[in-house]
Order: structure tokens, then C-alpha cells, then sequence
């Protein structure tokens, strides 16, 4: 729990990332995902209430810290990009000036030295001129430069969890790979563990060692990436690997999920995915369903595998 | 920027042509012969026409225009018909006072007013927020008159804190250079006069800035809010920035566009004599030179008056549009 840096968010969510690796959490909008990384990073909008449990990182409890204790964390140890790069950068600061805040404030290096470690930031995440680009404001840049900046001002004081939320969700199709691979390359050059948001499974095949399928705000299923994609277990696992569409099946309509995500706030007892799941009997309506280990590494909260563990309820294999 | 701005000081050159017009007209405008008011209404007829040729009323009015602008040209404003001095030479002290008020009112109403707006939006909902929006909207709706004849009679009566009316203490008037007599007293190394100075400027200038205070507050309240929800607000403070410094510096700076066209209409509104403020208070500012120049049908001041204040106006306005340049990147023409 110490040197490992795991990382562990506890009460309905649960979950660790280990150093070094890349954990994608998975899910449609409004199950939970962004809320989940804004409480790791103590961020939570202050009227949607507080976080309850535990959130430990490096063994220490993120949750009951002190807002002086966070502010030290928050970009020198646990760093975030966002998914809008076009409006995460401050419009009236150069661009040199937002990379070498976070060195001022934590590392407390003078101008220069942050500044030409910005510099080597900047042509680490892949951008031409550098030095240029430095005096330069968010609006000169594209979409694709702006998330490298995000990327290289995330990463400019090494930290040890990377938090990307939908990082190239906002990004033209050949921008996200890019994007991809830069965040790759740095969690394979550092050993920076980063945790990935997204609901893009292209993504989380391409990107994640282990994967965290989140429904309503509860972890559904976590199992190793090939694990999830080869013999997904929960019901909602499945739907969403079904979803994802197939160039080699000519079929008319893509396959969706029945049914929406229940509104937070709106949870009702038992299963929350059973109104929407086909193999839903009269257990998952009563009853909620524990994050169970089924062997392995793999963990799913679902009924069906109450007594016949291991059984896969689908016949779709992915190769 | 600095294409821009010439840019930008070019264009003042129609606005200005185009003001100047229709002042000329309004004041052409009004029913009545000059020459007619002037020796009043038991002059005779030759009396009255010789005045009017004097004055160039015989000639078409794109003539006497022309003749206008080109006395402008060379700085002259015209003769007052209740004086019979120039304009040019008697309209500063009066413009120099009004200067003086109005920045110490706009001072005091941008100090208070943008940071009650900024802690009001940092604490938002709490008893501080509704304590500020309250006294503004107090602020905003309190008649002016009012308030100046408050603070006499409490401060400077009952307390006897501060003086009454005027600009400098009479027993011992200053001397004036450029009747900025914050300036002159210091100039002259008056220190005992510059105390009596700021002591006069004291009550006129809270009664003047109280309401650009209040909607400065309630504007910078409103502009803090929405950019406090933005993103970027959000990187700041991911990256560990203490909240001081996300209020102070990342969300002020883009705050402030809008708050500065408002201190910029503002500031523009009390240098076009704030009549009310001056009467109360005895300050002979712009606002009493042109109010006695219409009790007297002074046309000749009326106009170049107007003209003097409106040009304030439109350079308060100039450096306004400047200032926006300087604050936001994004701006580019």
C-alpha cells in the first residue's frame, strides 16, 4: 500500500491503480467517472457534496487531507487533463506562463530554470518550436497542440497518477491517436501510472493494462484488459463490447444498451443495471449485488455469478 | 497592439468631426436670436444686426461651421457672451476641478467595488455576498442629493469631521498651477494644504462614486461567477494553485473586460459634471460652469462645454478600448 503508490477509492466505488500502469475506467456519460476522478483530486464542485470513504494514495488518505496538503498533492503528485482542451487553457496567459506554475509553486524553481525545463516539457510532448510557442497564447494554437500542452503542463513536475479524463474525446479522429501515443510513450518513459477515462473500449484496448467498468456511480466489473474484452462477465461489460461497432459483420442497425443510465440521485435497491439487463431475475431487483472475485484479477457485481463462477453468459469472443 | 491603436486614434477623427457637428446644430437649433438675448429686449433693430454680423449669425451656418472648426483647429472654443473672455481660458479650472472629483470617486468606487464583486463571487451565498449585494443594490438606488446631504450633516456637522463645501480650506486657499490642486499643493510642498486638499475630496467623492461602486461591485460579482465556472478555472487549480491566486490572477484577468468597459462609461458619466454632487457640495466643477452658461443663455459656452465633455468621453472611451487590447490576446484587428 506504501511504495507501489496504489491508489484505492472506496464506498460504492472501488478500485486501485498501480504504479506504472495504465487503468482505463470505462462507462457511458453520467455513471460517475468524472466525479470520481474530481474527488481523487479533491475538486468535487463544493454543492454536490462531499466524498465519504477513502481515497488512499501512496497510503495516505486523500479524503480526510487538509485543503494545505491537497494544493500539494494537486499537480505535483496527482496531475489532470481534461477533456475540452479548448477551453482548459486561461485565454489571457501565455502559454510559458501556465507550463511553469506548477514548478513555481511546488518545486519553487526560479523563472529561468522552469522555464527551460518548460521548454524541454514542450518538445517532449512533441511540439515544434518550442521556444516560440512559449510566448504564445491558447488561441494561436489547434485543438491537437492545445492537449499536448495540457499533456506537458500535467506532466512538467513528474507526477505519480496521471488523471485523463476523456483526454481525445474533443480531437479529430487522427489528432486522438497522437495523442494516444504521446500518453503511451510517457507512462512507458516515466513511471508515471495513469488513469484513464474514457468510453472509447478503442481507447482502452489500445491504451490499458486493467480496466474498471463503472455503471451509476458503482464498479460494475474489473478484470485485466484482455480479460474484459475475451470473456466479459457482468451484463453491462458485455452490452458495451457489443456496442462497439464490428466492420466485419454487415449488420443493418449497431447494437445498443436498452434504456438509459439511471439520474443520480434516483437509485433505487437492488441491481442497478437490472431495468435495462435481459438476464435480470427476481434476486437483482431486491437485492444489491457484491464486487466479487471470480479468480484471477477479474471482480464483477452481478447475480449470475453467484454460485457458477467463471461461467461466460455470452458466446461472442473477440480475437 | 501598437497598429491598433493608431488604428484606433484614427478613427477618433469622424467621431470627433461628427460630435462637434451635431452640437453646432443642436445649439442652432434652439428658437431665439443671440444677438437679440445678449443686449436684451429694449435694444434696437440696427443694435441687434450690427451684434449678428459681429457674431457671423448673418452667414449660412456651414460658414459660421467651418469657421467653427477652424477656430477649434487652433484652440479656440469661442467668446463667452456673459464674461466676454475666451472660453478656452476660463473652462480649465472649471474642467480641472470636475478631473479631480471624478477620479478620486472613481478611484474609491473601483477599489471597493471590484474586490466586494471578487470576494462576493469567491464566497458565493454567504452572508458577506448578500451583505454586498444588498448594500449595493442599496447604493445603486440611493438618490444622490440625499446621500451628499447625509453625510453633511452627520460627518460634517454633527461629528465635525469634515468639511462642507468647496475644494481648498479658505483660510488658507491654494495657490493654483494646474488647479489640480492635489498636484499643486505637493508642486508648491504644501503638505498642510494637501491634508485640507484630500479632506475636501472626502465626502463629494463617496456621494460621486457610490453608485459606479455599486454596479462595479454587482458587475465584477456577476463576470468573477461565470469565469469561475470556466475550465481553465479548473486547470488552475488542479495544478495546486492556491485559491488567491485562482481568484486574484486567473479568473480577474479575464474577469475584468467587461468590468472596465463599465468603469470606462462610468468614469465618462461623472466627467460630464455631475451637477447634483457640485451644487450640494459649492464644487465649481464642469457641471456648474455649463449649468450657469444655460441659466445665462451662454450659448457659446453650452456648446463648447459639451464639446469639451463629450470629447472626455470618447477619449476615456479610446483608452478603454486600448486597455481591452492590453488584457486580452484574443483581441486583434
Amino acid at each position: 500500500m506504501t511504495d507501489d503508490g496504489e491508489i484505492s477509492v472506496v464506498n460504492s466505488i472501488d478500485f486501485q491503480v498501480n504504479s506504472g500502469e495504465v487503468l482505463g475506467i470505462v462507462g457511458e456519460s453520467g455513471c460517475g467517472k468524472s466525479v470520481t476522478s474530481l474527488s481523487v483530486m479533491g475538486l468535487v464542485p463544493s454543492p454536490a457534496g462531499k466524498v465519504e470513504g477513502d481515497i488512499l494514495f501512496n497510503g495516505e488518505n486523500l479524503v480526510s487531507a487538509s485543503e494545505k496538503r491537497m494544493r500539494q498533492i494537486r499537480g505535483n503528485e496527482i496531475a489532470m487533463i481534461f477533456q475540452e482542451p479548448m477551453t482548459s487553457l486561461n485565454p489571457v496567459f501565455t502559454i510559458g506562463s501556465q507550463l511553469i506554475e506548477a514548478l513555481q509553486i511546488h518545486k519553487k524553481w526560479p523563472k529561468k530554470k522552469a522555464q527551460a525545463h518548460a521548454v524541454d516539457m514542450l518538445k517532449m510532448v512533441g511540439l515544434p518550436r518550442a521556444e516560440e510557442l512559449m510566448k504564445e497564447f491558447p488561441h494561436q494554437l489547434s485543438g491537437g497542440m492545445r492537449q499536448r500542452v495540457m499533456i506537458a503542463m500535467a506532466m512538467i513536475c513528474a507526477p505519480k497518477l496521471l488523471i485523463a479524463d476523456e483526454p481525445t474525446t474533443a480531437l479529430d479522429v487522427t489528432i486522438q491517436a497522437q495523442i494516444l501515443e504521446l500518453m503511451k510513450k510517457l507512462n512507458e518513459e516515466t513511471d508515471t501510472a495513469i488513469m484513464m477515462i474514457t468510453h472509447d473500449l478503442g481507447v482502452v484496448a489500445e491504451m490499458c493494462q486493467r480496466v474498471v467498468v463503472m455503471y451509476a456511480g458503482k464498479v460494475v466489473e474489473e478484470a485485466d484488459v484482455k480479460t474484459i474484452f475475451t470473456s466479459p462477465k457482468h451484463p453491462y461489460t458485455v452490452g458495451l463490447i457489443q456496442s462497439v461497432p464490428d466492420m466485419r459483420d454487415k449488420k443493418e442497425r449497431l447494437y445498443s444498451i436498452p434504456g438509459n443510465v439511471p439520474k443520480p440521485g434516483s437509485v433505487k435497491a437492488g441491481c442497478q443495471f437490472a431495468p435495462r439487463c435481459a438476464h435480470a431475475f427476481d434476486r437483482c431487483i431486491s437485492e444489491t449485488p457484491a464486487l466479487e472475485s471470480l479468480g484471477g484479477s477479474q471482480r464483477v457485481r452481478c447475480w449470475l455469478y453467484e454460485d457458477e463462477k467463471g461461467v461466460n453468459i455470452v458466446d461472442r469472443t473477440i480475437s | 497592439m501598437f497598429s491598433y491603436t493608431i488604428r484606433r486614434v484614427g478613427l477618433l477623427i469622424p467621431v470627433l468631426l461628427g460630435m462637434t457637428f451635431i452640437v453646432f446644430m443642436m445649439i442652432r437649433a434652439i428658437p431665439g436670436n443671440p444677438a437679440q438675448l445678449i443686449l436684451g429686449q429694449q435694444a434696437s433693430k440696427d443694435a441687434i444686426e450690427t451684434l449678428t454680423k459681429q457674431l457671423g449669425l448673418d452667414q449660412p451656418w456651414y460658414t459660421q461651421f467651418v469657421h467653427y472648426l477652424g477656430g477649434l483647429f487652433q484652440g479656440d472654443l469661442g467668446m463667452s457672451l456673459k464674461t466676454r473672455s475666451p472660453i478656452s481660458d476660463e473652462i480649465w479650472p472649471y474642467l480641472a476641478a470636475t478631473i479631480e472629483l471624478s477620479l478620486v470617486a472613481i478611484l474609491i468606487a473601483v477599489i471597493i467595488g471590484v474586490n466586494a464583486g471578487i470576494i462576493s463571487a469567491w464566497f458565493q451565498n454567504s452572508w458577506f455576498d448578500y451583505a454586498v449585494m444588498l448594500i449595493a443594490l442599496i447604493g445603486v438606488s440611493m438618490p444622490i442629493f440625499w446621500l451628499g446631504l447625509m453625510e453633511q450633516y452627520f460627518v460634517s456637522i454633527k461629528w465635525d469631521l469634515l468639511p462642507t463645501t468647496g475644494r481648498d480650506n479658505i483660510r488658507m486657499p491654494v495657490e493654483a498651477i494646474t488647479h489640480l490642486y492635489l498636484i499643486d499643493t505637493l508642486m508648491e510642498g504644501r503638505f498642510d494644504q494637501f491634508i485640507e486638499v484630500v479632506k475636501h475630496l472626502i465626502l463629494p467623492g463617496i456621494a460621486l462614486g457610490t453608485i459606479p461602486m455599486a454596479i462595479i461591485a454587482r458587475m465584477t460579482r456577476s463576470s468573477m461567477l461565470e469565469v469561475m465556472r470556466s475550465d481553465y478555472i479548473r486547470t488552475a487549480r488542479a495544478k495546486g494553485l492556491k485559491m488567491f491566486w485562482v481568484v486574484y490572477k486567473h479568473s480577474l484577468k479575464n474577469a475584468m473586460i467587461p468590468v472596465i468597459t463599465v468603469i470606462g462609461l462610468q468614469t465618462g458619466l461623472l466627467l460630464g459634471g455631475a451637477i447634483l454632487t457640485e451644487t450640494i457640495f459649492g464644487w465649481p466643477g464642469i457641471g456648474t460652469y455649463i449649468y450657469d452658461a444655460i441659466q445665462s443663455r451662454d450659448y457659446p459656452v453650452i456648446q463648447s462645454g459639451i464639446l469639451v465633455v463629450a470629447t472626455l468621453f470618447v477619449l476615456i472611451n479610446l483608452f478603454v478600448d486600448i486597455l481591452y487590447a492590453a488584457i486580452d490576446p484574443r483581441i486583434k484587428y
